[in-house]
């Protein structure tokens, strides 16, 4: 039991932490249409949140909320991948002042949005049912995600002289942290022995055609990745994390049992 | 915003089939690139609440409309024939509410 709680946790704080960064660009879109299309995204990866923290409360049984998985645990509890909690910053990460890029926002949704079809199709067919009904319905929510995201891919790196430049940048600075998509956790490792998750190493081939065909129409290029290897998922953060739950967080811990 | 981008992009006419069996209406318009992305922000725009199932979208380049400064001679006409509205027959009972 406590395998599908953990495994449901990391599923759930990939979907609040990308909702939450996603959600930074609310009112300050790049234009009008493209500010709801992204906030779509955002409610729709906070509306899996709220699914998986609901079923994860649900099965610990002792009175949890899903109010008190999203807002009340620290950094360190937190299971998702690194690549979701980075600013829009690019490759200027580390600087106060330094402007969001679109660029990095679109090439990290797409990362995620072309793991999460797969393994959401996969999750169809886990045994614990409910998370079952949650794949079949976030499935097609990410599969718009990604179309979304490998639109504007293919529009920046096929683009001007400049949106090439930040796409590629954005791609050479992100694609090493889905490093940590292919280890698996031991969270994941019991979530797969007790058929409740999917064996994300299976699913790398699928991921690898995604990215490469988009990549290539988008007349980017693909970094060798090596060295380093992230390791949200086991709870060990970059320092972007603390400040994104801390703006996120500050209003339920302000306002404890607070109601609207 | 970008305003450079607004001015380069063009505007899009936005219709859209509420379910299966109406009309599309039209109920808006938008900047976009080109068709696929003016369908897909549209989708985004126009149908967050469930308004649809089916989408149009049409060049506004590609409508010409009437022009108001003709209104007088366009729809001033057909103001005193009342005759061509059919509300000059007595409908029989058993046909009921038409």
């Amino acid at each position: 039991m406590s395998a599908t709680i953990d495994y449901l946790l990391h599923l759930a704080d990939n979907a609040v932490v990308l909702g939450q960064r996603d959600a930074e660009w609310c009112g300050h879109g790049p234009i009008l249409e493209e500010d709801l299309a992204l906030a779509n995204v955002s409610l729709d990866l906070i509306g899996q949140a709220r699914l998986l923290y609901q079923r994860a409360a649900e099965l610990k049984g002792d009175g949890t909320t899903e109010d008190q998985l999203a807002y009340f645990r620290d950094s360190q509890a937190f299971r998702n991948y690194t690549l979701l909690e980075l600013p829009h910053h690019g490759a200027l990460v580390g600087y106060a002042v330094a402007d969001r890029d679109y660029a990095a926002t679109i090439v990290r949704n797409f990362l995620y949005s072309a793991l999460m079809v797969h393994v959401w199709d996969a999750l169809q067919t886990s045994a614990d049912s409910t998370l079952a009904g949650i794949a079949a319905k976030s499935l097609k929510e990410a599969t718009y995600h990604l179309h979304h995201s490998r639109d504007w891919l293919v529009r920046m790196g096929d683009g001007t002289d400049e949106s090439h430049a930040r796409a590629q940048a954005a791609v050479n600075h992100l694609l090493p942290y889905t490093e940590e998509f292919w280890t698996v956790s031991p969270a994941e490792a019991a979530a797969v022995e007790a058929g409740v998750g999917v064996d994300v190493r299976s699913l790398r081939g699928a991921w690898d055609a995604l990215v490469n065909d988009a990549l290539a129409e988008a007349t980017l290029t693909r970094p060798q990745v090596r060295g380093y290897v992230p390791q949200g998922k086991v709870g060990l953060h970059s320092e972007h994390l603390g400040f994104l739950l801390a703006e996120m967080q500050s209003l339920a811990r302000a306002h404890p049992d607070g109601c609207w | 915003m970008n305003t450079t981008a607004l001015k380069e992009w063009p505007l899009w006419e936005i219709f859209v089939r509420s379910k299966q069996g109406l009309e599309h209406k039209h109920c808006g318009s938008l900047h976009a690139a080109d068709a696929s992305q003016a369908l897909h922000m549209a989708r985004d725009v126009y149908t967050r609440r469930q308004e649809g199932v089916s989408i149009w979208v049409v060049p506004s380049a590609a409508i010409t409309a009437s022009n108001p400064d003709e209104k007088g001679e366009f729809f001033d006409p057909a103001a005193d024939k009342i005759y061509r509205h059919p509300t000059f027959y007595e409908i029989p009972d058993e046909v009921g509410h038409m």
